[in-house]
């Protein structure tokens, strides 16, 4: 069994609707989050993503000035000034098929449905903290691997042609265990 | 808890795209417990949920009466952007909100509205009345909430709603297949 220390995550939370926040809030203090920034449109939220750093952010889609999968776009640049790879967990009413693929297609993390649940909510957390997917770049996308299984009875297109495959081992190294604060 | 420095990628270069693998910046964050040692952060969530479930009615009857509101600007001064964007929003956030706040039905009365809204051609000629009696509907399902009996006429109330908007939305999509196949289809939304 797994279990998440909260108190070493920083949350942003990007949603207009202040009665929504307040329960995303209450949700994650209960999970035992210390740091827990909120934003109530899209521009605020670009700001505060690039000052505190989120571990996770949480984006509603629909909001002001520009909306979760714009904010998800702009985070999703691999030269940004920001962190692109952040988790992002997209909160929302929109449940169609063409939603869910163009959210999907922006680089969002995890898909999270309105009515919220302490446990749907707890389950995107978890899932992202223990099971962090790798990120692929392509000229048209870049964002967290979007091939959550393998499938053998998958017949759909292919989109990645195979390659000679090299490594690029970059310098430095995050580990938030030992990262100063 | 922010990161001072750079992680350590990983990048494998292909034909047409690199996967690019980094440390699990969170690692430190998880711990793997016994079963004995289990702390269910899922109840302690849901126990604070209950707490606040004080204020839910008082918020419900103030999304209610921002809708009412956005609706009163649109019968009075017809719709524009700002207009349709505020009754959109009042809506949505009903739509998504209701449920949490105990007021499932509400949610469904919203989200039919909200379809109407995203996917009519022309809101200008959108029967008003559709529009009204979905705002009606609403306040009526949240101000009759705690009466008994009322779950019954409140769940056909959406019902009927949901299937004369999806009626009027499939009529006037017929040539816009991409907004029919949003109307036609169900949701796929991961369950919990």
């Amino acid at each position: 069994m797994y279990s998440i220390d909260f108190n070493k995550l920083r949350f942003l939370i990007s949603d207009d609707n202040a009665h929504m926040r307040r329960i995303l809030r209450t949700l994650l203090h209960s999970f035992g989050a210390r740091e827990v920034n909120e934003a109530e449109d899209g521009a605020t939220a670009l700001e505060m993503f690039i000052h505190y750093v989120p571990d996770i952010l949480i984006t509603d889609w629909a909001m002001p000035i520009f909306d979760g999968i714009e904010l998800t776009q702009m985070i999703r640049q691999p030269n940004g000034s920001g962190n692109p790879f952040v988790p992002i967990i997209l909160l929302t009413g929109h449940c169609d098929k063409r939603r869910v693929m163009t959210a999907r297609d922006a680089g969002v993390t995890e898909f999270l449905a309105k009515p919220i649940s302490a446990k749907a909510l707890y389950q995107r957390i978890l899932n992202i903290v223990v099971n962090p997917r790798p990120f692929i770049r392509t000229k048209i996308y870049f964002g967290p691997d979007r091939r959550r299984n393998t499938s053998n009875t998958y017949i759909g297109p292919e989109r990645r042609n195979n390659g000679q495959a090299e490594i690029i081992q970059q310098p430095a190294l995050l580990d938030k265990a030992r990262a100063p604060r | 808890m922010a990161a001072k420095t750079p992680p350590k990628l990983s990048v494998e270069t292909f034909g047409d795209h690199q996967i690019i693998t980094q440390p699990n910046p969170l690692r430190s964050a998880v711990r793997r417990v016994g079963d004995a040692q289990q702390d269910d952060a899922v109840a302690r969530a849901e126990q604070a949920l209950k707490q606040l479930s004080d204020q839910f009615d008082d918020w419900m009857t103030s999304e209610c009466d921002r809708l009412a509101a956005a609706f009163v600007r649109v019968s009075t001064g017809g719709f524009d952007t700002a207009t349709q964007d505020e009754l959109f929003r009042a809506a949505h956030d009903i739509k998504g909100g209701a449920a949490t706040f105990g007021y499932p039905l509400a949610a469904a009365a919203a989200e039919s509205l909200c379809r109407i809204i995203e996917h009519a051609p022309s809101l200008t000629e959108v029967p008003l009345d559709l529009i009204k009696h979905h705002v009606d509907a609403i306040q009526a399902i949240v101000r009759e909430h705690r009466k008994l009996g009322v779950t019954t006429t409140a769940a056909e109330l959406s019902a009927r709603l949901r299937g004369v908007a999806d009626t009027y939305l499939a009529a006037v999509n017929q040539d816009r297949p991409e907004h029919l196949e949003i109307i036609l289809s169900p949701s796929i939304a991961p369950a919990d």
